[in-house]
């Protein structure tokens, strides 16, 4: 079995976002740029199944200009097998997203796919939904526990009301949690192994994909701050305050 | 066929809050919505659904195979009836966010995440970057839209309207491919985060599991929700379904007390729209001091105990 393994390089969650002045955008100038920390997880579940016996070969596949082979050389250095790099200048909404990894699902047939519950840049939280959808397989959402056993999967899934398990039948699309797994670190042996690894790179438009129905983003704006609070000195003064604005 | 669609949220039992949400933020587009109740037994949750403000129709959809929210079944019962609406809303919880897409990607649209505010039918703003960043967000004029609603953004709609309902089976086949196992519930009888009017969360500095009980007991004094950090839940301390931020519930009671919370970007993301943020934290220079409205740099396990005291 192939598992196919998304990765999108974005803003590293340590950094803290500064939204632009001509609202034209957040600043990325020199701003640290890593694997969304979902997908860093996806990838480590993919690797322990392959290492556990239970899958042949793990591919990453990124959407974007070659600034993201970056983040594939890094899969490739955590032990991914080889890369697939789909070109392309556009900044993609999830609807064409998925239909592009449709494309490389039919090329590749893979038995699981794993994507990062969300990106931290946009927050969709809609890629893994939308492909599950256009391929017309199972969906496995926020996963916590992920078991393969045959041509199904046990999915443990953190939702609202607590955990929830499902059972989907292979192949089928799962989103990663934060609570999965651990990843591992990469050490620099595996840095040099990875530059010989396979990159291939194909354009988005040899795949027959383009953009359709894209919402447009107009503005950035800086959230409204909230005002500046003070400090009481001890307990008796906080139960009174919060007793005088009639919140106990 | 400018008519919204909302689509119901509830355990079974009772309906969530979160489907009065959707419907404020129907009323703000400006629309006459509907709301359609999927499920199993569904004449309860349709009677509740039909008692909020200004509901035109509740469609109950009673079939074995809705009885459980998976998405596979609930996407395609939606699309079967998504013909005479122009917007199809579901809340941004995690039942939302699991079934919204896998809807629009039916119907061949992108889907609008976490509406935050209401331009027009085809204009919304919504947070990206962990809320660091607001956009505006349009739609193709004409397009269906597809959207999730930001819960914490959007008050309950009053809950004395009258509307009729209707029942009917289900229009979709059940899927075979996803089958439904059970849901473990890690919370007890405390008021669920993203509803209730005050939440006392914990930290890493809680230190032990033993040691949530402060903020259990706290809790129950006033009659809060109990929350938590990612680092108090990935390190055991408590179940996953406390975890308030980013990646875990984005809440908006009037008053959130955080103990021995730090004070990440991702947990603010998800306190932002509260009331009221006290922090209590041994280190005055945390960052969550820089969002809280009333500070106290002091042991949380000196100030809980007094807490409880002076409002016993």
């Amino acid at each position: 079995m192939k598992i196919l393994v998304g990765i999108k390089r974005v803003v590293d969650y340590n950094v803290r976002i500064r939204v632009k002045s001509d609202g034209s955008g957040v600043d990325t100038d020199g701003v640290k740029m890593s694997i969304n920390p979902f997908d860093e997880i996806a990838l480590e579940e993919a690797l322990r199944i392959r290492e556990a016996g239970l899958a042949e070969e793990v591919i990453v596949v990124s959407l974007g200009g070659n600034e993201c082979q970056q983040q594939l050389r890094t899969g490739l250095a955590m032990g991914a097998d080889r890369a697939i790099q789909v070109d392309t200048s556009e900044n993609l909404q999830p609807l064409t997203i998925a239909r592009t990894f449709l494309k490389v699902i039919e090329k590749e047939q893979p038995g699981l796919v794993l994507l990062g519950k969300q990106a931290i840049d946009g927050d969709n939280s809609q890629t893994a939904q939308m492909l599950a959808a256009l391929w017309d397989r199972p969906q496995a959402t926020f996963a916590s526990g992920l078991n393969l056993s045959g041509d199904t999967a046990t999915v443990v899934r953190e939702v609202d009301a607590g955990l929830e398990t499902i059972e989907v039948d292979l192949p089928a699309v799962v989103s990663v949690d934060l609570r999965l797994n651990e990843p591992r670190f990469v050490k620099l042996p595996d840095i040099m192994k990875a530059k010989r690894k396979p990159l291939d790179v194909i354009s988005l438009g040899d795949l027959g994909v383009t953009s359709e129905n894209d919402l447009e983003i107009s503005h950035y704006t800086p959230p409204p701050a909230r005002d500046k609070g003070h400090m009481v000195e001890d307990t008796a003064q906080l139960v009174a305050e919060l007793k005088s604005r009639g919140l106990v | 066929m400018n008519r919204t669609l909302i689509i119901a949220e509830h355990d079974g039992t009772s309906l969530n809050p979160s489907t009065s949400k959707c419907a404020r933020c129907a009323t703000a587009i400006g629309q006459d919505f509907d709301i359609v109740v999927m499920g199993s037994s569904t004449n309860e949750i349709a009677t509740q659904a039909a008692a909020i403000d200004g509901a035109g129709t509740v469609i109950s959809v009673d079939a074995e195979h809705l009885a459980n929210p998976l998405a596979a079944n609930h996407a395609s019962e939606v699309v079967a009836m998504a013909d005479g609406y122009s917007h199809i809303l579901g809340p941004s919880t995690t039942y939302g966010r699991d079934l919204m897409p896998r809807i629009a990607a039916l119907l061949g649209v992108n889907q609008v995440s976490d509406i935050s505010a209401v331009e027009d039918g085809y204009h919304f703003k919504r947070p990206i970057y962990a809320g660091n960043a607001i956009v505006d967000v349009h739609a193709p004029e004409g397009s269906k839209v597809v959207a999730t609603v930001r819960v914490a953004s959007w008050k309950a709609l009053g809950d004395g309207g009258n509307a009729a309902v209707e029942s009917k089976s289900a229009s979709s086949a059940a899927s075979s491919h996803t089958r439904y196992v059970n849901l473990e519930s890690g919370g007890g009888e405390r008021p669920d985060l993203q509803t209730a009017t005050s939440v006392i969360s914990g930290g890493r500095a809680m230190a032990s599991k033993e040691n949530f009980d402060l903020i259990y007991e706290l809790a129950d004094l006033i009659g809060a929700g109990a929350g938590a950090s990612r680092a108090a839940v990935d390190a055991g301390y408590c179940p996953n379904d406390m975890q308030v931020g980013q990646t875990g519930k984005i809440i908006s009671p009037d008053l959130y007390i955080a103990f021995g919370i730090s004070g990440a970007i991702q947990h603010i993301t998800g306190i932002k729209d509260a009331g009221t943020i006290v922090a209590v934290n041994k280190d005055a220079d945390a960052p969550i001091f820089e969002v809280a409205d009333i500070g106290l740099a002091a042991d949380l396990f000196t100030v809980i105990p007094e807490m409880k005291q002076l409002l016993g």
